[in-house]
């Protein structure tokens, strides 16, 4: 089932950490397999947010050795930034096996993303200036708890509670999916994408990569492809709904936008909150009151309904 | 179930179908005459004036659901719910006469499987308000969400506001009407009744639509299957005047300009159907 879950300030920042931890924990129910978020704080100018992980939740549990093997892991990610001359100004261990780091670095991003990703077990989950992208197993408050979401400020963010129906219960098929290579660019999803494998082959025959088979991987593949030849993100999300097959309501956020897009057949739920101050879309509106407590004015965004909003 | 017979003839005089049944009828109908009137056997004596109220603020569904039940088991006719926060499923398989005030808005499968009751909701649902009601009377003063009226058999169902898509899906009976807009498919899978839409339509209106009768007063973006345009007759007119001037939905400029959408009836034979035959496909 899945719920998605997005929010939007049009006049300065807000807690949008606790607030999206708020509106994901009260769709709990939709998806119980894990949560993840991405949410977006003030960019610093030449300063990049990297996230990755180099293990899943689950190899702690079953793999001999499984800390001496992050920690090996994670030491070839430190060379190869080095090697790249990325510098690091800031290191953050969020769990054992997921990172962040603040770094500087001029060069060609899909470059520093392919050479980490080459490295066994890595993964990068996210990279943008202003960009935070958290996912793990677990409901909304495990998983803020965990990585310290509570406290976090900012513009603008996406969330997905997952209950995993076309691939893996584990953190590299759990949304949001992060635009590889491009910065600041996450996706959540709700629905079945019915020509994925399709689709997924021309991209990859393009030169795309996918980490998982989670069909909403697709999403961001597409989405990012389109950005990258100079379509806007209505554009895109008009595009896709004539060229993805299938049942879906998505949400796309870019560094400074919030998008939403509804298959032809609206057969995935969105409810709309739209007011002077902010927009907040979920897949029940009881997701939405979980940030507004009184009584507001909401509808359901009708078939192939496109809608971006500024930050 | 008290007051209740089998006669062949009162559906027909009630006007509830009018083509004519061969062969078997296995249908059961309530009596007039009956002591019982409309009501079921195990329904319970509320007094309309004796009104209680639930706050559901903290409150989960089955928490909700059950002080209702208490409070009709105490002999209250209405009930009002503060605080509703959009929770689902609250107000279902409420199958008597009472009447119930909502202040606020309900969640998804709100008011489902309800016989009898009349439900004023001064906010906007979400999907599949009122799915399967038999009788009675609700009332949005919002927008509500996608599948709004799934599959009624009976009673008004009534959104002042805009509704999703799927509105009416396999509808058999009773009158859904909206005083804004509705999304795609709408009507999709018609059987019975009668669909009113103030605004405009979205596409596949009357999809493979069997039967029953839809009236748009705005633009139709297109029509599904099967489903073709009709002559909008005096006595449609005078029907939606009665029902939208009850609800206070009349449009300033009338009902002469709606368009009224029926089954071409090409694409499943449904009239030359057996009664068993109907049976099953309802």
């Amino acid at each position: 089932m899945c719920g998605i879950a997005g929010l939007i300030h049009r006049k300065g920042k807000s807690n949008v950490g606790q607030e999206m931890t708020s509106m994901l924990q009260a769709l709990k129910h939709r998806g119980p397999d894990s949560t993840g978020f991405a949410i977006y704080g003030e960019p610093e100018k030449n300063t990049f947010i990297l996230r990755f992980k180099v293990a899943e939740q689950e190899d702690l549990d079953g793999a001999l050795k499984i800390h001496e093997e992050i920690r090996r892991r994670k030491d070839a990610v430190n060379q190869t930034l080095k090697t790249l001359g990325v510098k690091v100004s800031e290191l953050e261990d969020a769990t054992e096996y997921a990172f962040r780091y603040v770094i500087q670095y001029d060069g060609d991003m899909k470059v520093l993303a392919d050479h980490v990703e080459d490295i066994d077990g890595a993964e990068i989950l996210s990279i943008g200036s202003g960009l935070e992208l958290i996912k793990d197993l677990g409901d909304a408050s495990v998983v803020s708890g965990a990585y310290g979401l509570g406290d976090f400020t900012g513009t603008h963010g996406i969330g997905h509670t997952r209950m995993a129906t076309e691939s893996d219960v584990d953190i590299r098929s759990a949304h949001p999916y992060w635009a590889y290579p491009y910065n600041d660019i996450a996706v959540v999803h709700n629905g079945q994408i019915t020509n994925y494998w399709l689709m997924r082959r021309q991209f990859e025959r393009e030169g795309q990569r996918f980490v998982s088979n989670c069909d909403s991987e697709l999403l961001a593949v597409y989405v990012a492809t389109h950005l990258e030849k100079g379509h806007t993100l209505e554009e895109t999300l008009k595009k896709s709904i004539d060229e993805i097959d299938g049942v879906f309501t998505y949400l796309v956020t870019t560094k400074d936008e919030l998008g939403m897009a509804k298959d032809s057949m609206a057969a995935k739920p969105m409810v709309l909150y739209e007011s002077d101050d902010m927009v907040a879309l979920a897949s029940e509106e009881v997701a939405i009151r979980a940030i507004i407590p009184h009584e507001i004015d909401t509808w359901d965004p009708y078939d192939e309904e496109v809608r971006v909003w500024q930050a | 179930m008290a007051g209740v017979n089998t006669s062949t003839d009162i559906g027909h005089e009630m006007g509830l179908h009018t083509e004519p049944l061969k062969g078997r009828d296995i249908k059961t109908m309530f009596s007039l005459e009956n002591e019982g009137g409309f009501a079921y056997a195990f329904a319970p004596d509320v007094d309309f004036n004796k009104r209680g109220s639930v706050d559901c603020e903290g409150k989960e569904a089955t928490e909700i659901n059950g002080e209702i039940r208490e409070l009709i088991k105490s002999g209250h006719g209405t009930v009002v719910l503060d605080n509703p926060g959009a929770k689902h499923s609250i107000i279902v398989g409420i199958l008597h006469r009472m009447n119930f005030i909502v202040n606020g808005s309900l969640g998804y499968f709100g008011c489902g499987l309800l016989d009898g009751p009349m439900v004023r909701i001064s906010g906007r649902v979400g999907w599949s308000f009122g799915e399967n009601m038999m009788a009675g009377v609700c009332v949005v003063e919002k927008n509500a969400g996608s599948t709004f009226g799934a599959a009624i058999r009976g009673g008004d169902l009534v959104c002042k506001g805009s509704v999703g898509s799927r509105t009416g899906i396999d509808q058999k009976g009773g009158t859904i009407l909206v005083g804004g807009d509705t999304g795609a498919f709408s009507g999709f899978m018609m059987q019975r009744g009668r669909m009113v839409v103030c605004g405009n339509a979205g596409k596949n209106l009357g999809d493979s639509m069997y039967d029953g009768t839809i009236y748009v007063g705005g633009e139709i973006k297109d029509l599904g299957v099967d489903a073709v345009p009709a002559d909008l007759t005096d006595l449609d007119k005078a029907w939606l005047t009665r029902k939208l001037t009850q609800y206070e939905m009349m449009p300033k400029s009338g009902v002469d300009h709606f368009t009224k959408i029926v089954a071409g009836k090409q694409l499943w034979s449904y009239d030359n159907l057996e009664p068993s035959e109907k049976k099953l496909v309802l």
